[in-house]
């Protein structure tokens, strides 16, 4: 099956249905192999043992970016190529990012206590990741509160544009502005600057969490579209009976 | 520093993160009860796509049948 013809919702929910048990499955494996090589982790020099927090922060802070990322494809998927299935993405990805955004957030929190001293700083990379959850939920408010679906998904996909600016803020923060977050430490010219045994158990996490983002996009697509044939029923239902 | 040092903000960051994940799973699982299980009860009613396009048409040949 070519990728264009899952353009059909009726070929995407068989093809969902198909992939999202084997999906699942092999989000539990590698989550497993993935907590185990996390747990150990020896601990850092000088954070100690709080840097095992770094394996579910950072994982997160990623699909929260990556997921605005997708979102953006779809809402040029929705203005200009008109994709049956870029709504649809769009909606379901909106509670996923929202939800690992607040995690990246929450746990940064957790880790700042006890190393900076502090729950929060108003710094670049911490406001801007707050801005970022502040998009979700707004985008999340935005679908519930227009009625006409189609309306609603170009509102969306405007606001998803413009929200897009906050990524390479988010990105690029600590390098723009003098932070307390740190630097970039994985995707940086000359390679990482972390040592192999944090390295792998992270990029084993990030691996599992991105699977894990995959199988439950691809769930509360099949969700969405369900829901629109009962919103279509429903008015074939209330046209019948009128 | 001891091994054990800040457990707490450890697990509450690992607590937090189970609960986001098992809320995430969750939701989408029963979303997916839920629609289903209206889709079969309007079904069960008859009701499909189908039956408002005959009506449609339905509509369109009474109109033509008047017509001529």
């Amino acid at each position: 099956m070519r990728i264009s013809e899952l353009a059909n919702p009726s070929r995407f929910l068989g093809a969902a249905n198909l992939a999202i048990p084997w999906l699942g499955g092999a989000t539990v494996i590698l989550f497993a192999f993935a907590a185990y090589r996390a747990m150990l982790a020896p601990d850092d020099y000088q954070q100690g043992a709080t840097v095992k927090i770094m394996f579910l922060h950072v994982p997160s802070a990623w699909l929260g970016m990556l997921c605005w990322g997708l979102m953006t494809i779809a809402a040029l998927g929705t203005l200009v190529w008109r994709h049956p299935l870029a709504d649809v993405a769009a909606k379901a990805a909106a509670p996923l990012g929202a939800a690992f955004t607040l995690l990246c957030l929450v746990t940064g929190s957790l880790w700042g206590r006890p190393e900076w001293g502090t729950y929060w700083v108003w710094d670049a990379r911490l406001t801007s990741e707050l801005i970022l959850f502040l998009l979700y939920v707004g985008v999340i408010a935005l679908w519930r509160t227009v009625e006409d679906a189609s309306r609603a998904a170009r509102a969306v996909a405007i606001v998803t544009l413009v929200g897009a600016i906050d990524l390479p803020i988010i990105k690029f923060s600590v390098d723009w502005w003098n932070t307390l977050h740190q630097g970039a430490s994985v995707f940086r010219l000359g390679g990482s600057t972390i040592d192999p045994s944090i390295l792998i158990p992270l990029v084993l996490m990030a691996a599992a969490f991105t699977l894990l983002f995959v199988t439950l996009l691809l769930a509360a697509m099949r969700n969405e579209i369900l829901r629109r044939r009962v919103r279509t029923l429903r008015l074939v239902q209330a046209s019948t009976a009128g | 520093m001891p091994a054990t040092a800040h457990i707490e903000f450890i697990i509450a960051a690992y607590g937090f993160g189970v609960v986001v994940i098992i809320a995430l799973i969750a939701w989408v699982m029963i979303d997916y009860r839920l629609q289903r299980r209206v889709l079969a009860e309007l079904e069960t009613k008859g009701i499909s796509r189908r039956s408002g396009r005959e009506r449609a048409g339905q509509a369109a040949s009474d109109e033509m049948s008047k017509t001529a």
